[in-house]
């Protein structure tokens, strides 16, 4: 055992930070949530077990739960398709041999990078401000804006154009899966009589279809966790009237505001739940419509 | 069947021309063949044919109707890819079925179709399947059922044989010349192997740097190449080429090797090359015109016939084709007997040197 170790050493030292982190940041706190969403806790007073209590208080009681579910809901069905419609769209434009396409790639990613950062969400917040930038643009054909963020018909959707606004990352996936296309097969379905839109649903989108579905767990993923957006947006507090209370902000606020923190450990472990329903469902869909090309059978 | 007509047919990429202006009649219901070397512009031009690339300059017309302007799709044509371009998420049947719904024909007449191109190729069992669950040959006869359904007035071959082992290249070229056969339908098909053009083709066209070097029948390619070009790339083996020099007494002097004199009617001095195919040079025959004296440095046996790589005394290596129970071995000497009447001269500037009609 001792001599495993001391020939081990070297492999084990390199691994150890990320063994660290992984245990004590994600490991460690995942276990103890699942423990703590079974307990009342406050952090100021021990955790105390009240068993499924939590669970059924939310589904039984809590409005506010469930307005955070249909707000989440309503941003990832039409948020996730939005920025991969716009993203494919975005895709198919640079794949036409622009010029200088390299320049444009970085341009399109760039929202990507930023647009999880609080600088992105504040920028949003003036440009649809009543007095910002949009109603300013809209002011010159002699309309007078809405109050974009703080009507509650409007406010979501101003997170939906933020959201499909940071296509850069699916985009350049499917700018890969564009470019894995054989040229010959269309140049077949020339000849095979397909016009323009027959071609992309009977060519594109059927040998697209594997970075489709992979593009689409993952923005599904992370419209699920959007966060950052609506808590700067909606002031921390899902405002106006709840209707930027997402189902992160509710657990945000939960736990750091209201110092619930066995509650708030209950709803993240819901999140996850339905996060990996959601995951399940695509997957078993998925044989359906999505065709692999080194598939057998 | 209709004919093609191409007329001052160019093509240059960002002014860097590749098709060099061709001019080329293929007649109605002929098999024609454009081959030449990787990158003479033979699939390029094909393309232009197909409406898949644009023509610079000059017009094509299939039959009566210039189609510089139609889309690939309004050419009445079917073509099949080197890469067989099959839709690999559809099934054969689905994939032969393709172009027939864009054309918005009849169901019963569109499964007539497909049945009907099935059983000819054979695939009748392979219908249900996916691309991906095909051997080479069995993709390459979808692909070619996929070009039949269509009933089109024209076909168009890219290399279609040259993804497939050589055995089954055999057995395809068989099936195409019947197919072809039996259709009658023009056909214009594009290789790099000559042995391809020389069987199936009722005429070749050899292109070479986006120049048409010569049209005519696989007959007359063999045994009239009107330059040297044509005359090195047509013909498996390799025509064999030496140097010679005629003097003024019109006899041909090969530098070492002796004299030759020149068949009647050629006129021509100075420096020329002489050809002369492998089956020309007979080893140790003493009936020619001249004898070349070398050493046997390799022997191929191919059963029927044996290829001798013959070493000259002036270092040149020429092949000579001999039957397969010849007796010769690696290192005998050697003397291949050549006639005037089977060789082929080219001037300086490679052009063919015709003897005057007797």
């Amino acid at each position: 055992m001792e001599k495993f170790f001391r020939r081990n050493f070297a492999g084990y030292a390199f691994l150890a930070p990320w063994l660290i982190g992984f245990f004590l940041l994600a490991l460690g706190p995942i276990v103890a949530s699942l423990y703590l969403s079974f307990t009342k806790y406050n952090i100021v007073r021990p955790p105390q077990w009240i068993g499924l209590d939590n669970y059924f208080y939310m589904f039984q009681f809590d409005d506010r739960f469930k307005k955070a579910l249909q707000v989440t809901f309503t941003f990832v069905v039409i948020s996730v398709p939005a920025k991969l419609i716009f993203a494919l769209a975005v895709a198919m434009a640079l794949d036409k041999g622009v010029r200088a396409i390299g320049w444009y790639r970085a341009l399109f990613y760039l929202p990507s990078i930023l647009g999880g950062s609080i600088a992105v969400a504040i920028l949003w917040r003036q440009l649809f401000d009543y007095n910002g930038v949009i109603n300013a643009v809209v002011r010159w054909f002699g309309i007078d804006g809405p109050y974009w963020l703080s009507d509650p018909r409007y406010s979501l959707w101003t997170l939906i154009v933020l959201a499909a606004w940071q296509f850069g990352s699916p985009m350049l996936i499917f700018l890969a899966g564009l470019r894995a296309i054989p040229n010959d097969l269309y140049e077949a379905a020339e000849i095979d009589a397909a016009g323009p839109v027959r071609k992309f649903f009977a060519i594109t989108v059927p040998l697209l279809a594997p970075v489709i579905f992979f593009n689409l767990v993952l923005q599904m993923i992370e419209a699920f966790k959007s966060f950052s957006g609506a808590f700067v947006i909606s002031g921390g507090a899902g405002a106006p009237l709840d209707s930027l209370l997402f189902f992160t902000v509710y657990l945000y606020n939960e736990a750091f505001q209201f110092l619930r923190m066995g509650y708030a450990s209950a709803l993240a472990w819901v999140l996850l739940l339905i996060i990996a329903l959601f995951t399940a469902i695509a997957f078993w869909t998925s044989k359906y419509w999505v065709h692999y090309e080194n598939e057998r059978g | 069947m209709v004919s093609v007509t191409l007329n001052e047919v160019r093509k240059a990429y960002a002014g860097h021309p590749v098709i060099h202006g061709i001019d080329l009649e293929i007649r109605s219901g002929e098999f024609l063949v454009l081959v030449g070397p990787s990158g003479c512009g033979k699939s390029t031009l094909l393309r232009m044919i197909a409406g898949l690339e644009e023509i610079t300059d000059g017009t094509i017309a299939i039959g009566d109707r210039i189609v510089n302007d139609l889309s690939a799709s309004q050419r009445n044509l079917s073509m099949v890819f080197q890469s067989y371009a099959l839709y690999p998420h559809m099934s054969v049947r689905k994939n032969l079925a393709f172009g027939l719904g864009n054309l918005r024909m009849a169901r019963p007449e569109i499964e007539r179709r497909v049945a009907e191109a099935a059983r000819i190729l054979q695939i009748e069992e392979l219908l249900e399947r996916k691309p991906r669950q095909l051997s080479g040959g069995q993709k390459q006869r979808v692909a070619i059922g996929r070009a039949i359904v269509r009933e089109p007035q024209l076909f168009l071959f890219d290399e279609p044989l040259s993804n497939l082992d050589a055995e089954l290249r055999v057995q395809m070229r068989v099936e195409l010349a019947s197919l072809y056969n039996r259709l009658g339908t023009t056909m214009i098909y594009v290789t790099h192997d000559q042995t391809e053009a020389m069987t199936m083709a009722t005429r070749i066209a050899v292109l070479n740097k986006g120049r048409l070097e010569q049209v005519g029948t696989p007959f007359e390619l063999y045994n009239h190449p009107r330059n040297l070009f044509v005359a090195s790339f047509i013909g498996s083996p390799k025509m064999n080429l030496l140097q010679a020099e005629v003097g003024a007494d019109g006899r041909a002097e090969l530098a070492g090797l002796g004299h030759l004199t020149l068949p009647a009617g050629i006129t021509t001095r100075g420096k020329i090359t002489l050809g002369v195919r492998p089956e020309h040079l007979v080893p140790g025959g003493s009936d020619g015109d001249l004898e070349l004296p070398g050493k046997v440095s390799l022997v191929e046996y191919l059963g029927s016939e044996v290829f001798l790589y013959v070493l000259l005394s002036t270092g040149q290596t020429v092949l000579a084709q001999a039957p397969g129970n010849a007796p010769f071995r690696k290192d005998d000497p050697i003397t291949l007997a050549l006639r005037s009447d089977d060789i082929h001269l080219f001037d300086a500037a490679g052009l063919r040197l015709e003897r005057a009609q007797a």
